[in-house]
């Protein structure tokens, strides 16, 4: 690990402005930046914790919720108003990582945790255009079980790791910023980035912007939501897939769908394809796999990854039947 | 600058690259805290920070200034070993134990949380306000620590035992 100076803000506009220093970081639970550091993948010369900062759940007049990024990751799963009016989010939540890591990942950090993959840490053996921009990619023609199907490029198929991350897509979260010209409002689809050609920038925000909270806005059928995670073991295991849904059938039609997929991409996948091809349809399998089948048209499998397509479709499927229950 | 370790207070590291897991070890003295992976995913690192389970491979020391820290050598009550240990060695819950302070500091923050009513991924009502520690409950909220050795089995029935005996 490089030397760096370790600060604690007491406010935003402290961390802002501690941040704004060349070579600065924030930390949150430290759970991802940390291990990143300790690789040498990361070397920040200025630490700024920021877990002092907002960590309020707060119900908005507008009937949605905000949540300050210094809330931990359990705090917002255990919040009463998340469970019940967001039961997704808790559920996403609690599909990640593990009691203890939770217990110190704030929210920022899960947003900000770097899309990555194994050789991405394999600083000696291996070439990485996120790691080292230029170098090429070796999970391209290499071991890539668990990389995108979607949304990859030729330098990076990478997936974003986050689950959390996934029902927020799925929610149009908007995530509130601020940095040395102010405070801006990002609409979550718009927080990370695709790899193109530059895997290295993975989000929208400017260098040294702080996120200070999330807003949840209201979805009138958000407590009819739920989380699947399918991985290689039943606990403690990053997503090979996940969906993120939410639905509303009305005398067996489906009035209103929203389906977001994690594993798949870079970024969290929101599946508006799929939502435009379900609405108004039957709430049955049929429609169920056909709006699955439009959305994953365009993925492109790598050699040990085409299975995903396949899983992501029926998990899909399986989410939706469950979210219809007994109207179907 | 300090941290309280097991009710002692102690001056923080200088150099803020050492983690609260090598404060503990190499400058404490204190080994009971073992290192596994030092990179999260294993668990036998875990220690209480106000009484919340994490993963001292994770954390900074100088994150925790001002925060009180417990572990498996902050456990035992006037020298003799916390009922979760004597648990542990009446199921078997361990063989070669080096996984066995992390078990016990992380079982003991775990259920510390479903007193709480923290819901787990397995909990099917999210908006129930207690929970039943199934053993599909147990399993799933300690899955952050794994047993080389395999030891579940025991882990799982002590940490039961001690759950249905701490009511
Ligand atoms: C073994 C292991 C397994 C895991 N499994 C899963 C899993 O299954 N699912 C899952 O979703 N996650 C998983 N995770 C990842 C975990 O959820 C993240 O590490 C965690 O959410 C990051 O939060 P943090 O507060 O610790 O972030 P930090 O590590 O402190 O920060 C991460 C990044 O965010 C930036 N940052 C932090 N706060 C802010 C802010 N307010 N504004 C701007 N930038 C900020 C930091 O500068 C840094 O770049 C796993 C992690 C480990 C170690
Ligand atoms: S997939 Fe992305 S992160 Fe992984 S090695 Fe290739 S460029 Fe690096
Ligand atoms: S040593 Fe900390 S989790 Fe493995
Ligand atoms: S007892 Fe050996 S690792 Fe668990």
């Amino acid at each position: 690990m490089n030397n760096f100076t370790y600060v604690r803000a007491t406010d935003v506009a402290e961390a802002v402005r501690q941040g704004g220093q060349a070579h600065a970081k924030f930390l949150g639970g430290g759970t991802n930046l940390v291990d990143l550091m300790r690789e040498t993948l990361e070397r920040p010369s200025v630490l700024v914790d920021v877990t002092g900062l907002s960590s309020a759940i707060t119900d908005r007049e507008d009937g949605g919720m905000l949540i300050g990024a210094a809330a931990k990751n359990t705090a917002v799963a255990e919040h009463r108003g998340v469970r019940t009016r967001y039961p997704l989010l808790a559920r996403a939540i609690l599909a990640g990582a593990s009691g203890q890591i939770r217990n110190m990942a704030t929210v920022g950090g899960n947003l900000l945790q770097r899309t990555r993959c194994t050789y991405f840490y394999d600083d000696d053996g291996s070439r990485c255009n996120k790691r080292g921009p230029g170098q090429g990619c070796d999970a391209i023609d290499g071991f890539n079980r668990i990389h995108a199907i979607l949304g990859a490029s030729s330098s990076c198929v990478a997936t974003h790791p986050s689950d959390m991350c996934v029902a927020l897509a799925m929610l149009d979260a908007v995530v509130h910023v601020t940095g040395s010209q102010g405070e801006r409002t990002i609409a979550f689809a718009d927080l990370h980035l695709l790899p193109g050609n530059h895997p290295e920038v993975e989000t929208s925000l400017s260098p040294g912007e702080l996120i200070t909270a999330v807003e949840l806005p209201a979805l009138s059928f958000a407590q009819r939501s739920t989380y699947r995670k399918v991985r290689d073991r039943a606990s403690y295991a990053f997503a090979l897939v996940s969906v993120a849904a939410a639905m509303e059938v009305d005398d067996g039609v489906v009035k209103g769908v929203r389906v977001a997929l994690g594993g798949v991409a870079a970024k969290p996948w929101r599946a508006l394809r799929l939502e435009a091809a379900l609405t108004g349809r039957p709430a049955n399998e049929e429609s169920f796999r056909a709006a699955a089948e439009a959305e994953l048209a365009d993925a492109q499998p790598l050699r040990h990854n085409a299975f995903k397509i396949e899983v992501a479709k029926r998990t899909i499927v399986a989410v939706l039947a469950e979210l219809a229950g007994d109207r179907l | 600058m300090s941290v309280n370790i097991n009710g002692l207070s102690v001056d923080l590291p200088s150099d803020a690259r050492v983690s609260l897991l090598d404060l503990l070890r190499d400058h404490l003295d204190l080994p009971g805290t073992k290192v596994g992976c030092n990179q999260g995913a294993c668990g036998a690192c875990t220690v209480l920070a106000d009484g919340e389970r994490i993963l001292s491979c994770l954390a900074l020391a100088v994150q925790y200034e001002g925060r009180s820290v417990t572990t498996i050598e902050g456990l035992t009550v006037e020298g003799s070993l916390h009922r979760l240990q004597h648990a542990f060695i009446e199921h078997d819950g361990f063989q070669c134990g080096y996984c066995t302070p992390g078990q016990i500091c992380s079982a003991i923050g775990m259920l510390r949380e479903v007193q709480r009513g923290v819901p787990s991924l397995v909990t099917e009502d999210l908006s129930s306000r207690s929970i039943a520690l199934t053993r599909d409950e147990l399993r799933e909220r300690m899955s952050g620590n794994l047993c080389r050795c395999g030891a579940y089995n025991g882990i799982v029935e002590a940490i039961t035992e001690f759950a249905e005996t701490s009511k």
